[in-house]
C-alpha cells in the first residue's frame, strides 16, 4: 500500500471516528403532523366582534432520541396553531420536552410532559396534572405542557405509585375578543386572581397509585396546589364594562378511578372530592360501555355508551355538567382507512339543556387524515354555565398530513 | 336372549366407535402437545413486522409494527405490539396478557391523549388494523383454547404433514373450525384453512420461509392470509427476530406501554 492511500485511509478512519458519535447524537426520530382546519358557526354571534368562520393551520412535531438500549430517552414536542381573527387561538406551546430514565423498580421523568388520569368518556374529573388548552378544541381533550419531576415506583407484582412535583403553574388561555366559544362578557386574560403567591402558586404536588387485578383496574390519586380550572368572578374593567376574572385557588383533591371489564362490558366510575374552592364538594361520573364486535361478520364494531355526571354544588357549579346524562354510540369500521364515528348527546336532567356532538374521522391514503366534528347546543337555560355558548353551534373540519 | 345378544353387540359396536373417536382426538392432542413442547423455552422474542394489505383490484396499503413476546410458564404469554405506520397511529401500543382458560387482559395506549385504556378482550373475530387477520389469529397459542381432531396424513408441498382440525373452545370466535397442516418432521404449522360460523371456507393462511433460531425455534418469515369470500389478502413479513434478550415482566407493564416504540 502506498503512502497516499495510507493517508487517505487514515483520514477516512478519522472522519468515521469523529462523525460516528455526532451521528449517533443526531439520530433523532422525527414524526408529527400538519393540518388545516375550517371552523364554522352559522348562528349570529352574541358580540359583533366575533366571526362566522375561522381558517387555521396547525403543526406538531415530535423529536425523539434514545440511548442506553432505550433506557434513557429525550423527547421534544413543539406545537403551533395559527388562526384567522382570534389572536388568542394563535398559540405556541411546548407540549413535551423531557428526559425519561428507566430502571427495574422505578422510572424518573423530568421536564415538560402530559399526564392523563381517568377512565370515563363524557368528562375527565380526576385528570388534573395539565392545564386544559381551552383555545385548541372545545372538547377539552387538548392540554398544555406541564413542567414536572415524576418518579414512578414500580411494584413487580403489578402496582405503580407515581409521585409528582409540578414546577410551574400554567394559566388557562381563553379565546380572544374576536373568538367564538367564549364567555360573554369575556374573561379578561390580562389579569387573573390567585390565592397564593410565588412558590406556593407555582408548586404543586400529586400522587397516584394505579393497579390492575384480574378484571379490575383502579387508581387512587391526590393533588395539592393551584387549581387548574379557575372559578370566574364577575368584575368591571377599567372602562366600567362587565368582565369575568379567572380566580385560581389553592385546592386539595382526592380522586378515585375504577373500571370493571367483563366480556363486552366496561363499567366505569370516576369520582373526586375537592376542597379550597369555596365549599368542599363532591363530583362523580359513572357509566358503562357495551360493544358488539364484528357485527354480522362485517368487521364493524358498534358500541353504546351511557354515563351520568354529578356535581354536589348543583346549579352553582362552574362546570357544564352537574346532573347530566350522556348517551352515545361509537362505530368503528376497522377498514383499511380506519373510519370511525362517535355520536353523543348530553341532557341536563333538570334544566333540559341539551348538547349533541358527532365526531368522524377517516384516513386518506397512507398519510392523510380527515376529521369532522359537529357540536350543537339547544334549549340552553339562562342559569346554565354554557349559556354564553348558546349561539356557538359549530362545524369543524380538519385535513392533516402525518409524517 | 337374542334380543340381549343384539343389545350387547350394539353396545360393543358403539363403545368401539367411542374409543375410535377418543383415539382420533387423543392423537390430535398428542401432535399439538408435541408442537407446543418443541416451541417451549424460547423465553422471550421480539421482531418487526410489515403488513401489506391488498384488495381485489390489487391496491396496496402498508402497516409496520413491532412485537415483543414473553413466555410465561404456567400461564399464557404476554405480548406488546407497537404501531409505527400508518403515521397517524404511530406510538399506539397494545398490551395483552393471554390466559389459557380465563379471559385475556388487554390494554391500549393512545399517544395523542397519553391515555392507557383497558379494553374488552371479547373482540376475537374482528379485523386487526383493517387486515385479513383477526385478533384471534394473532394472539399467542395456548393448548386449552381448542379441542383437536386428527384427520389424516397428507403431503403438502412435498413435505409429509398431519392434518388436524382445531375447534375453538373460547367464546366469540369467528370460526367453527380450523384445518391445520402440520409438518410431521419439524412439528410446525404450514397451512391453515379457516371456516366461518356458517362452516364455509373463509380464509387460508400459508406460512413461508421458515428459519430455525437457537437450533430449536422455527419462525416463518412470510405469512399470507387470503380471504376467499372477499378476494382480499394480507401478507405479513416478519423480520429481525431476536430471541432471549432478557425481557421480563417490566417490559410488559403499563409504564412500558406508555413509552414503547
Amino acid at each position: 500500500m502506498n503512502n497516499k492511500a495510507m493517508i487517505c485511509a487514515q483520514r477516512v478512519l478519522f472522519l468515521v471516528l469523529i462523525v460516528f458519535p455526532v451521528k449517533s447524537l443526531l439520530a433523532w426520530e422525527v414524526s408529527g403532523y400538519g393540518g388545516i382546519e375550517s371552523l364554522g358557526f352559522w348562528e349570529s354571534p352574541l358580540e359583533n366582534q366575533q366571526q362566522h368562520h375561522y381558517l387555521s393551520g396547525v403543526i406538531e412535531a415530535e423529536f425523539y432520541h434514545e440511548w442506553n438500549d432505550g433506557r434513557d430517552s429525550l423527547v421534544f414536542v413543539p406545537f403551533f396553531r395559527g388562526s384567522e381573527h382570534d389572536d388568542k387561538r394563535t398559540h405556541f406551546d411546548i407540549r413535551e420536552l423531557n428526559w425519561v430514565t428507566v430502571a427495574d423498580l422505578w422510572e424518573l421523568r423530568v421536564g415538560i410532559r402530559k399526564e392523563f388520569w381517568g377512565v370515563t368518556e363524557s368528562q375527565h374529573l380526576v385528570d388534573i396534572i395539565n392545564q386544559t388548552d381551552r383555545v385548541e378544541n372545545s372538547d377539552t381533550e387538548d392540554k398544555l405542557g406541564q413542567p414536572m419531576i415524576n418518579l414512578a415506583l414500580i411494584d413487580p407484582q403489578g402496582g405503580t405509585l407515581d409521585l409528582f412535583l409540578l414546577t410551574g403553574f400554567r394559566e388557562a388561555v381563553f379565546p380572544g375578543v374576536q373568538g367564538r366559544l367564549r364567555f360573554s362578557p369575556r374573561v379578561n386574560t390580562e389579569q387573573a386572581h390567585y390565592d397564593a403567591k410565588g412558590f406556593e402558586r407555582h408548586l404543586a404536588v400529586a400522587a397516584r397509585y394505579v393497579r390492575s387485578v384480574d378484571q379490575w383496574d383502579f387508581a387512587l390519586s391526590f393533588f395539592h396546589g393551584t387549581s387548574r380550572a379557575p372559578r370566574f368572578l364577575r368584575t368591571k374593567n377599567n372602562d366600567g364594562d362587565d368582565q369575568f376574572t379567572a380566580y385560581y385557588e389553592q385546592i386539595n383533591q382526592a380522586g378515585i378511578e375504577l373500571q370493571f371489564t367483563e366480556g363486552n362490558w366496561l363499567w366505569k366510575l370516576e369520582s373526586i372530592v375537592r376542597e379550597g374552592q369555596d365549599q368542599t364538594y363532591f363530583a362523580g361520573t359513572g357509566g358503562l360501555e357495551y360493544t358488539w364486535f364484528n357485527v354480522f361478520s362485517s368487521g364493524t364494531d358498534f358500541g353504546v355508551l351511557v354515563e351520568y355526571m354529578y356535581d354536589s354544588r348543583g346549579f352553582n357549579a362552574p362546570v357544564f355538567y352537574q346532573d347530566d346524562i350522556m348517551a352515545g354510540f361509537r362505530l368503528t369500521l376497522n377498514d383499511v382507512q380506519s373510519s370511525e364515528l362517535l355520536a353523543g348527546m348530553v341532557i341536563d336532567r333538570r334544566r333540559r339543556t341539551q348538547s349533541y356532538s358527532i365526531e368522524a374521522s377517516r384516513r386518506l391514503g397512507d398519510s392523510w387524515k380527515m376529521a369532522l366534528e359537529l357540536r350543537l347546543l339547544t334549549q340552553v337555560a339562562e342559569s346554565d354555565f354554557s349559556y354564553s355558548l348558546r349561539n356557538d353551534d359549530q362545524l369543524r373540519f380538519e385535513l392533516s398530513y402525518h409524517f | 336372549m337374542i334380543k340381549q345378544l343384539l343389545l350387547i353387540t350394539l353396545f360393543g359396536l358403539f363403545s368401539n366407535a367411542v374409543t375410535a373417536i377418543e383415539a382420533i382426538n387423543s392423537r390430535g392432542l398428542e401432535i399439538i402437545t408435541e408442537v407446543d413442547h418443541r416451541d417451549t423455552g424460547f423465553g422471550d422474542v421480539q421482531m418487526d413486522m410489515v403488513m401489506i394489505l391488498r384488495n381485489k383490484s390489487g391496491d396496496e396499503s402498508l402497516r409496520s409494527l413491532s412485537m415483543k413476546t414473553l413466555e410465561v410458564v404456567g400461564d399464557g404469554d404476554k405480548s406488546l405490539t407497537i404501531f409505527d405506520r400508518p403515521r397517524d397511529i404511530k406510538g399506539t401500543a397494545f398490551l395483552s396478557f393471554t390466559h389459557p382458560l380465563t379471559a385475556d387482559e388487554q390494554w391500549l395506549y393512545l399517544p395523542a391523549l397519553k391515555r392507557v385504556k383497558r379494553i374488552s378482550s371479547s373482540n376475537k373475530s374482528g379485523p386487526f388494523l383493517g387486515s385479513e387477520y383477526a385478533f384471534e389469529d394473532l394472539t399467542s397459542f395456548e393448548i386449552p383454547k381448542f379441542s383437536y381432531r386428527f384427520l389424516r396424513e397428507e403431503s403438502y408441498q412435498e413435505r409429509p404433514c398431519y392434518v388436524i382440525e382445531f375447534i375453538p373452545q373460547y367464546r366469540y370466535s369467528g370460526y367453527t373450525r380450523e384445518q391445520v397442516w402440520i409438518d410431521s418432521e419439524r412439528y410446525i404449522p404450514v397451512k391453515v384453512d379457516y371456516y366461518d360460523r356458517k362452516n364455509a371456507l373463509l380464509k387460508t393462511l400459508i406460512y413461508q420461509g421458515y428459519q430455525q433460531y437457537l437450533k430449536q425455534f422455527w419462525r416463518a418469515e412470510g405469512m399470507v392470509m387470503t380471504n376467499h369470500q372477499t378476494g382480499k389478502s394480507t401478507e405479513l413479513i416478519n423480520k429481525n427476530y431476536q430471541f432471549q434478550q432478557g425481557l421480563g415482566g417490566r417490559d410488559f407493564d403499563r409504564n412500558t406501554l406508555k413509552r414503547a416504540r
